[in-house]
């Protein structure tokens, strides 16, 4: 595992240019997360709409991993369903081994299972960092849980 | 003058690699390594002379009490307090903040006294006084940090006036590495009667002390921060400050006698002491006190200041590096902050461990004040002891052309 391959460009790309930033005006759920042992923190709106995710708003400050993971995380769910997020969500836990399994990652087909979030395939050989990773889909889960509670 | 390269063969844990290279250990200001000296004075007592101190008829018994209240002797002298009786120990610095804050200030402060703290302080010196304020009602007020990343005295005057009743100060920074300005703010409290805390946590560890020449009222510090185990760690405290506070916990080992409604505590330092203490950990710290004694703290300020001049020199080399600190040695100590470029310390701390081995730590070093002053997340943080070498601060720099690399900046 060489340094290059947890830092591929496709991840320094979002770290500097973060997709989907800001914060949305109309209706829409608002979930923060931090990791405190850190600092990096991690803010994020959704509008949610007939069961779709159809506009999300990032904010952020941190590492590389954990803000590019937020930026990919929030191209990658605008258009899906709630259910379709919810098995991202997984298959992402899955990659970084912070669910138990197989990752689903297949090295004959790059991108076929989590698109660009396969780029952070590389941190799950760096167990100090993958809650860097996992900060926005804690944060995304937070959103999502605060629908099903209201 | 200090031999590091030798000191090194001392030190078990220098000899590992990490991720296929040699240790690089640059994080001494979170914790020290630990000479075969402790760890072998620890396992010797486990294995030969183990019991519970300050009770028992016995002969180990007494051994035990003999090495455990030899330790506190040895701290003594190392701060050159009047009187080991004046050495309490304690889990470590924050236990100690806590038992100065809790034990001297819940039953003095009250509605419009004052605590004065300095926005350099780390957690452990800020949040046992915000517990202590909200009780009683007492007031926060900060000193500034100065462009110098040195504490700004310009407002003291403004500060220091009857209402103050406790001052407690960093005498190092664990960031900037800046020494603090123990004596004026030491002399500000007692001119108005006020109390002096000094948070000794860096400062012990890589200054010679003298704790009466110093004149505060409390100094709090760890020992694993000064090669000893963890677990253990020191409020030292004038006798009278000592005697004219009750004790916050109460057990075995801190009274004289106990009725059934009443009891009576026993002398300083016991009666802060309830339970039974951490005694093998205190004869480690013993063992670490001799080490360093026997290495002369002038000597272990004098190699501070040559590895951390060398380190400044160095990462004046790197483009894009910026230090939150002081420039000049003699005002500060071993801890170096920095901000490269726009790469996240956590991504540095990560590339560092990766491709040189060198152990460094990244975030807010339990100082989030300080960070929101700079206007910082985060930073990484490089420090020194004793054991380092110029080609530790080499490996450092190296690692930090390989980040930029990494980032697309060269």
């Amino acid at each position: 595992m060489s340094i290059q391959e947890l830092y591929r460009e496709v991840i320094l790309d979002h770290y500097r240019n973060p997709r989907r930033q800001g914060t949305l005006a109309g209706d829409h759920i608002h979930a923060e997360g931090n990791n405190p042992s850190c600092g990096d923190e991690f803010s994020l709106d959704l509008e949610v709409t007939d069961g779709h995710i159809t506009d999300a708003a990032i904010q952020g400050q941190g590492c590389s991993i954990s803000q590019a993971s937020g930026s990919m995380m929030a191209e990658a769910i605008v258009g899906k369903s709630i259910e379709e997020v919810a098995e991202l969500t997984h298959q992402f836990k899955l990659m970084m081994s912070i669910e138990e399994g197989e990752s689903p990652v297949d090295p004959s087909r790059p991108g076929s299972v989590l698109g660009d979030l396969e780029a952070l395939q590389g941190v799950r050989k760096f167990p100090v960092r993958i809650k860097c990773a996992d900060l926005p889909w804690t944060t995304l889960e937070d959103a999502l849980a605060q629908r099903n509670a209201s | 003058m200090i031999d590091a390269a030798a000191i090194r063969k001392d030190f078990p844990i220098l000899e590992r690699e990490v991720n296929g290279k040699p240790l690089v250990y640059l994080d001494s200001a979170a914790t020290t390594q630990k000479p075969s000296q402790v760890i072998d004075a620890i396992s010797e007592y486990y294995r030969t002379i183990n019991a519970n101190v300050h009770r028992g008829a016995y002969s180990l018994a007494d051994e035990a009490t003999t090495a455990y209240e030899s330790s506190r002797a040895k701290v003594a002298r190392f701060i050159n307090a009047a009187t080991p009786s004046e050495v309490v120990f304690t889990r470590g610095t924050t236990a100690a903040l806590n038992l100065a804050a809790y034990g001297w200030g819940l039953d003095r402060l009250g509605t419009g006294s004052r605590i004065l703290l300095t926005k350099m302080e780390h957690h452990s010196n800020v949040v046992p006084w915000q517990l202590v304020a909200k009780r009683t009602g007492a007031e926060l007020v900060y000193l500034d940090i100065n462009a110098e990343f040195g504490v700004d005295l310009g407002t003291l005057d403004e500060l220091v006036d009857d209402r103050l009743a406790i001052v407690a100060v960093s005498g190092m920074s664990n960031v900037t590495g800046t020494i603090g300005p123990v004596r004026e703010l030491v002399d500000a409290a007692h001119s108005v009667g006020a109390i002096a805390v000094v948070d000794g946590a860096q400062a012990v560890p890589h200054l010679p002390t003298d704790v009466q020449a110093m004149d505060a009222d409390f100094v709090a510090f760890s020992s694993h921060k000064m090669l000893g185990p963890t677990g253990i760690g020191v409020l030292w405290g004038k006798r009278e400050r000592l005697e004219e506070m009750e004790p916050l916990e109460g057990g075995g080992e801190m009274i004289t006698d106990v009725r059934l409604y009443e009891s009576e505590w026993a002398p300083i330092p016991h009666k802060f002491e309830a339970g039974t203490p951490p005694i093998a950990q205190a004869v480690g710290f013993g063992a670490a006190i001799d080490y360093l004694a026997a290495l002369g703290m002038e000597e272990v300020r004098r190699h501070e200041v040559e590895i951390t001049g060398y380190a400044l020199e160095r990462l004046a080399d790197v483009p894009d590096l910026e230090i939150f600190g002081p420039t000049d040695v003699a005002q500060r100590g071993g801890a170096v902050s920095f901000q490269l470029a726009d790469i996240h310390a956590h991504d540095i701390a990560t590339i560092l461990d990766e491709e040189q081995g060198v152990a460094v730590r990244a975030g807010h070093h339990c100082a989030k004040p300080l960070m929101r002053h700079f206007e910082v997340p985060a930073t990484a943080r490089a420090s020194f002891y004793v054991y380092n070498v110029p080609s530790d601060v080499d490996a450092l720099v190296a690692g930090l052309f390989q980040a930029r690399e990494v980032f697309g900046l060269s």
